[in-house]
């Protein structure tokens, strides 16, 4: 398969998670969300990296995995926190500014 | 021929998993759709020749940070549905759309570029993860150390934010210590419960 | 000899700026004494430049300091000391250090007498940088701190309303004129690239002789305000509200006299353009013989003396116009003396008689004050021309200056008014000194002026005496820079003709008005008459000024006020303002805290992104 196709791909998968991004209001609906993006940049570097015959590609994709790990331990974490105190994890409670 | 067909079918099976995860309101059925969606992705890591990071997936993704996430979701009243009341349901589609569409037509002309050298180059005589390995503990090390670290600093993060009061050490105590102490915390959450 | 100039041009500053430290406080006797004392010196340096030019023929050209040198403009702060601006500065400063002391004696009970002296010495300070600058710039400056310190010096006491006024009419009809000099100052700056006196008048011939005539036009409508001839001359007569020392060496000696010094100074320019001079000569000659016939009627001492400024001003300005330029400064130098003796003489009785100005309400005062009487006696001779007193001398060659141009008519107009200016003169002399008294002993009290006053007078007077004697020396001195003049068409006896039918006119003036008023005057029927209402209003000129321009241009600021200032302007400013704050409150939505929102807002700028990206690598290639 050509490079075109596995980055038209990528921007496929990328822009489900956008659309997740947007539309979800359960915080938690939120993060898979960002784990599909993160994901589908995996694929384009992957991909690139294969097509000009580079590892820096596959470098990336692994640092971004380590860091995807860590924001996932974090996050939840936060979140469980915040459940305890609102019992609640929809996005629209969390707003405190008054705008 | 393999490959072309083994695209295509793990393209579909990718877009129709990722799908369900973003469109369904039942938050059991995001979380197993992500897996199977997280699979099939390594599957194309394994069809680019990056049998390393393809592993890595597995294990890393599907393995670790999925078993993270449906631990989380343990903690959540996941039955009661979130209303999902968006108030421009047509504005993030419309969004997402100009998004993809914008990247595709950039994609598709040919600016990619001709005379790209490779800074760190294949070596197919060794095998991907052996040269995965090479690249990652001469040139990569520091990233690699400081990644570990953040790991590391995550962890304790994610046991300090959740974890529940941890002053008292129960290996160091008699069984008749643990005991009372158990019964001091009840009470005191009992005395709690009849304030509120 | 550098340092004579530095000390004649920053004595009375220095006075100035001392006596401005008590301007708070009541009187102190030390400032009068002081500035006078600055004056002095800065007299006998002048005097000393004066005997230096004199007797070495060598122009001092000093500059201060590169003031303006931007590109190809460069104006430096410079002095220069020849002849005739020498003899200029002889005359303000001997008048100045006069009219200082005589102060002292007059304005020992005023309140603000610090303050008064801070500006008088500005005054002489800015006077001597008009006369002593070697470029149009300078002189500018020195102009207009004449018409500042003047605005303060007639509007001294300001909490009067007709005072107040009178000096904002002087000042505003100063700047009118202004606005002239101003123009020639940029036509000249244009056409030759320099400010300088040298530079202009070296390369002038070089230009059209249109320029030329505007720049000439222009220049003398600066003169004309700083002047006051016709149509800016209503000024003069209100200028009156300030103190006499003032108007003594204000309107007597100096500010007035910047006009027809400029015109002089500007004499290589003239003398390509002889039909601008010819106009000048006609305009000065219209308002010698105009102020002449309304100091005929008036009963206020002082503006009968101001009036009696103006025409002679018009005299030299007559003198001016005709090419005659030595002429003109001679006569600004005689009179200068005698009118300011004048001036001062009037302050004395206005002292004695507590600030009374009808000369209908004096009479017979002669016996209280003699002094004064005899040294406005002989100040009023000399107005009228007789030998051998300084008119005389310079008035004369005035008239032979008409007749030499034939110019015929100006003479008749400038014969005529001769002997109107001998009748006024004594007719004032009269009804003050001489004739019956016409006040009560019970109401007023006359004495005579304090030693010093009368001894500040004497050597103003002595010089109205013998200056017309030095004729020949300042003939010959003056000369080297301006153009000689001679009387060429007429022959030496028409000449001695002239001489006695002009004196003939000035005894003839003088006889009558002793005549007539020694025996009570002139009946009161004459004041019914239309021609006296026409004189006495000032042939309504002021009327005029106020109905047809002071009002309009009133109405028209309102106007604009309204209209423009408060509906557009204020209302564009306002509407900016609430333009702004609008759009701040409906983008303060976005501050939510909503973090949908916020996410949508960021995918919306990076389609923004992706677009620009596309577009620039579309037309350009992505860097």
């Amino acid at each position: 398969m050509t490079l075109n196709a596995y980055l038209i791909l990528s921007t496929l998968l990328f822009c489900i998670g956008l659309i997740g991004v947007l539309k979800r209001k359960n915080v938690l609906m939120l993060f898979f969300s960002t784990e599909i993006m993160l994901n589908a940049v995996n694929v384009g570097l992957a991909a690139i990296s294969k097509f000009h015959g580079d590892l820096s590609g596959q470098m990336f994709a692994f640092f971004i995995i380590a860091v995807a790990a860590s924001e996932v331990a974090i996050g939840l974490g936060l979140l469980i926190l915040w459940y305890k105190r609102t019992g609640s994890i929809n996005l629209d409670d969390i707003a405190r500014m008054k705008g | 021929m393999f490959e072309i067909v083994a695209f295509c079918l793990f393209s579909v099976l990718t877009i129709t998993m990722f799908s369900i995860t973003v469109l369904t309101n039942n938050a059991l059925y995001a979380l197993s759709s992500l897996a199977a969606g997280m699979i099939f992705i390594s599957a194309f890591f394994f069809l680019l020749n990056a049998d390393f990071l393809g592993a890595v997936q597995i294990v890393v993704y599907t393995g670790a940070i999925m078993a993270l996430y449906a631990f989380g979701m343990m903690f959540f009243d996941s039955l009661s549905e979130v209303k999902e009341k968006v108030k421009n349901p047509r504005l993030v589609f419309l969004l997402s759309g100009m998004v993809a569409l914008i990247v595709v037509v950039i994609f598709i002309s040919p600016i990619l570029g001709e005379n790209i050298s490779a800074n760190l180059p294949v070596n197919p005589s060794y095998g991907n993860t052996v040269d995965v390995g090479l690249v990652l503990f001469t040139k990569y090390l520091v990233p690699f150390e400081l990644a570990a670290i953040m790991l590391l600093v995550a962890m304790i993060g994610g046991i300090v934010l959740a974890g529940k009061k941890m002053e008292v050490s129960y290996s160091d105590m008699t069984e008749e210590e643990i005991d009372a102490h158990i019964q001091a915390e009840n009470e005191i959450e009992n005395a709690k419960k009849d304030v509120k | 000899m550098e340092k004579y100039v530095y000390i004649a041009l920053f004595a009375p500053l220095v006075g100035s700026l001392v006596a401005a430290l008590f301007s708070m406080r009541g009187k102190i006797a030390f400032t009068g004494w002081f500035t006078s004392l600055m004056l002095a010196v800065s007299m006998i340096a002048s005097l000393n430049l004066l005997s230096f030019v004199y007797t070495t023929d060598i122009v001092l050209n000093v500059t201060l300091f590169e003031w303006m040198k931007a590109g190809s403009l460069n104006i430096p702060f410079g002095f220069i000391v020849d002849h005739v601006s020498v003899v200029m500065m002889t005359v303000v400063t001997v008048v100045s250090t006069m009219v200082h002391i005589h102060s002292i004696g007059y304005m020992e009970n005023d309140e603000g007498f610090n303050r008064y002296f801070s500006y008088l010495s500005a005054f002489v300070f800015s006077m001597l940088v008009l006369v002593m600058s070697d470029n149009f710039a300078v002189l500018f400056i020195g102009w207009e701190g004449v018409g500042v310190c003047s605005w303060l010096l007639i509007g001294f006491w300001y909490k009067k309303e007709s005072a107040a006024w009178a000096a904002n009419e002087a000042f505003i009809m100063n700047r009118v004129g202004d606005v002239g000099l101003l123009l020639a100052m940029f036509l000249i700056y244009w056409s030759l690239g320099s400010l300088q006196y040298e530079e202009v008048f070296q390369n002038i011939g070089t230009l059209e002789t249109s320029t030329i005539t505007w720049i000439g036009i222009l220049l003398f409508i600066g003169a004309m305000g700083k002047s006051a001839q016709f149509p800016l001359h209503t000024w003069l007569a209100d200028a009156m509200e300030g103190p006499t020392p003032v108007s003594a060496l204000i309107h007597a000696a100096t500010m007035v006299t910047a006009g027809v010094y400029l015109v002089v100074r500007s004499n290589e320019l003239y003398v390509l353009i002889p039909e601008v001079g010819y106009a000048i000569a006609c305009l000065g000659a219209f308002v010698a013989i105009f102020a002449a016939s309304m100091a005929l009627v008036h009963n206020d001492m002082k503006r009968i003396i101001a009036y009696s400024t103006l025409s002679q001003l018009g005299y030299m300005f007559v003198a001016a116009g005709l090419g005659a330029y030595w002429v003109a400064l001679f006569h600004l130098v005689t009179h200068a003396f005698f009118k300011s003796v004048l001036f001062l003489g009037a302050g004395n009785v206005m002292h004695a008689m507590n600030n009374e100005l009808d000369i209908r309400k004096m009479g017979g005062l002669h016996n209280k004050m003699k002094s004064t009487s005899i040294i406005m006696t002989i100040a009023s001779v000399a107005l009228a021309g007789i030998f051998p007193l300084a008119g005389f001398f310079s008035k004369d060659k005035i008239l032979e200056a008409a007749f030499n141009g034939d110019a015929y008519f100006l003479w008749l107009i400038l014969w005529i008014t001769a002997g109107l200016t001998a009748f006024y003169s004594f007719r004032l002399v009269m009804k003050v000194f001489h004739g019956e008294q016409n006040y009560s002993n019970d109401d007023f009290h006359p004495h005579e002026a304090k030693g010093f006053v009368i001894a500040a007078m004497v050597p103003l007077a002595i010089l109205a005496v013998i200056a017309g004697w030095f004729e020949f020396a300042f003939v010959d001195f003056v000369t080297k820079v301006l153009p000689s003049w001679e009387a060429s068409n007429i022959v030496s006896s028409t000449v001695w003709i002239l001489i006695l039918v002009t004196s003939a006119v000035a005894i003839a003036g003088i006889v009558y008005a002793v005549v007539k008023y020694r025996n009570g005057g002139f009946s009161k029927d004459w004041e019914d008459k239309s021609i006296h209402k026409l004189l006495s209003n000032q042939y309504y000129i002021p009327q005029f000024y106020e109905n047809f321009i002071t009002k309009p241009y009133h109405k028209l600021s309102v106007w604009v006020f309204n209209v423009i200032e408060v509906k557009i302007i204020d209302n564009t400013i306002e509407n900016i303002a609430s333009l702004i704050k609008k759009t701040g409150g409906k983008a303060r939505v976005i501050q939510s805290g909503n973090l949908s929102s916020s996410l949508r807002l960021m995918v919306l700028g990076l389609i923004l992104g992706l677009v620009l990206a596309l577009v620039l690598s579309l037309f350009g290639g992505v860097k």
